[in-house]
């Protein structure tokens, strides 16, 4: 009975303390983000990194969410004679919910792991010792860049994923399954604020910055040659994927 | 004698691992330190700790008369200003080209311009013998190369303290001879400290101005190179012969 309560002890206290790092090295990058030299040419390198090379994925996979939603709504609104709700629903559906949250987690496997990766590496081959011994920050040098970019680049994949989603629905909708088309668009007109889509913006950012802090932090303290960076690679992906899903909750909860 | 960096009754610890037990260290300034040790027996740690990469967990470790174990990371970057380091691997930027890591110290610390910069990278370059290789990236050379593009970087800024961690492993027998010469000359041209960490005997009796011998993570001798090899302490003895029996064990 002891060693439950001290195994279940001990798994709290390094939750926390992992929890605890994880805050330390953002407030750290917060600070090195107001200190000079801004490093602007790392910057839109992350930028390239972050946003412009997942664009595909992003789209694909915003594409065929739009798509699915619209087929599945179909089915189910045809019941009670609500197809053309179909369009207000993937619109809405897209832009609250899942085009933020698909574009996240898209990114996060793509991105997030590869930053933690990167450092990792860095880490195990003393690079970021090299910084540290060359005088530069390396929080300033790594972290800040990549979160930077985070927060700016999910926002705008997010737009074009609610995009193409909605451009899927209207595909399936309209052009498959013969929903009359000024309908669709009229029906997304009347349900779908503006505001929707500013609400997932901002959850966007938060998710930008939560899978490339989780990154970031993950690589930060590998330890252990190769196997080491395998594991924070996986670890990084699996912590930013459901913290990304529970900030979802508390985000909705508070601006919905 | 002058003293450049003492450390003062230094503890370490690694989980339950003891790494260093209580150790005292004087490096003379301007001269060419090297310690020897068994490895895995914390000359590494040993090293971390003078630059401030690594905290003890109780003493003193003063560079200059300065202890910088209480200082913040900022204060602690002004004294690394004074140090350069290569390290067992190189540790080279892998996203950047040869000519690029070793500009870096140089573009981030001075407002020389890039053609200045681009001339002192050519000369320390053709210094350790990797003339025209700048538009190389670090995956495409040799770990030896590797190692000597390290060197280059850390030599950029022309450190008053320089820091070598294994400088010549992992190096054929021609390379490690242009290296240790490098490192006296180092110390002769530049006048910069030179704190070596090695475990090749020959080429340490040959550079070193003054040895330690770290042993179960204390100072156990210390001296130069003729001292050493008089040295009575069995274990000194077995280190310097390269004997397998002793009271070093291996197995």
């Amino acid at each position: 009975m002891f060693k439950l309560f001290a195994w279940l002890g001990n798994i709290c206290l390094s939750l926390l303390q992992e929890m605890g790092k994880l805050l330390l090295l953002f407030l750290e990058a917060i600070i090195w983000l107001f200190r000079p030299p801004f490093r602007f040419r790392l910057f839109v390198k992350q930028l390239e990194f972050v946003g412009v090379n997942s664009l595909f994925v992003v789209l694909l996979t915003g594409l065929f969410t739009g798509m699915v939603l619209a087929l599945q709504t179909y089915y189910a609104f045809r019941l009670f004679s609500a197809e053309s709700l179909v369009g207000a629903t993937v619109a809405l559906s897209m832009t609250r919910e899942l085009g933020p949250v698909i574009t996240a987690l898209m990114v996060t496997g793509r991105a997030g792991s590869a930053i933690a990766a990167e450092i990792g590496t860095m880490r195990v081959t003393e690079q970021i010792d090299a910084l540290t011994v060359m005088a530069i920050s390396p929080v300033q040098y790594l972290v800040v860049p990549r979160i930077l970019a985070g927060v700016i680049m999910l926002p705008l994949l997010t737009i074009l994923s609610d995009f193409v989603g909605i451009v899927g629905g209207y595909l399936v909708g309209v052009k498959i399954l013969g929903i009359n088309s000024g309908l669709f668009i009229n029906k997304i007109y009347e349900h779908v604020d503006v505001d929707d889509l500013y609400n997932g913006l901002i959850k966007a950012a938060f998710f930008g910055l939560i899978l490339t802090l989780v990154g970031c932090y993950k690589g930060f303290y590998t330890r252990g040659g190769a196997e080491g960076v395998g594991k924070s690679t996986t670890q990084s992906v699996v912590l930013a994927s459901v913290l990304i899903l529970m900030f979802d909750y508390v985000l909705t909860a508070l601006m919905f | 004698m002058e003293h450049i960096i003492s450390l003062r009754d230094v503890y370490k610890s690694f989980g339950s691992q003891q790494v260093l037990k209580g150790l005292n260290l004087d490096l003379p300034k301007d001269k060419v330190n090297v310690i020897i040790g068994k490895s895995g027996g914390g000359k590494s740690v040993l090293l971390k700790h003078i630059i401030g990469l690594l905290k003890p967990d109780k003493g003193q470790v003063l560079v200059a008369g300065e202890d910088i174990v209480p200082l913040s990371e900022r204060e602690l970057a002004n004294i690394r200003r004074k140090f350069g380091m290569l390290f067992q691997e190189g540790a080279l930027f892998d996203s950047l080209t040869v000519e690029e890591n070793v500009a870096f110290p140089l573009r981030e610390h001075t407002k020389k311009s890039w053609a200045e910069i681009k001339e002192i990278v050519e000369q320390k370059l053709a210094q350790v013998g990797l003339k025209g290789m700048g538009y190389k990236m670090p995956a495409e050379l040799s770990g030896g190369m590797r190692k000597r593009v390290g060197l280059a970087r850390a030599l950029a800024l022309d450190p008053e303290i320089v820091l070598f961690d294994e400088p010549t492993s992992g190096l054929d027998p021609v390379m490690s001879a242009a290296i240790n010469h490098l490192i006296v000359r180092t110390k002769e041209e530049f006048g910069a400290t030179c704190i070596v960490i090695s475990h090749d005997i020959k080429a340490t009796m040959e550079t070193a101005d003054h040895i330690f011998m770290l042993y179960e993570g204390k100072i156990i001798a210390s001296g130069t190179p003729e001292e050493i090899q008089a040295c009575e302490d069995p274990v000194v003895r077995q280190f310097i012969l390269g004997r397998a029996d002793g009271p070093i064990k291996v197995i």
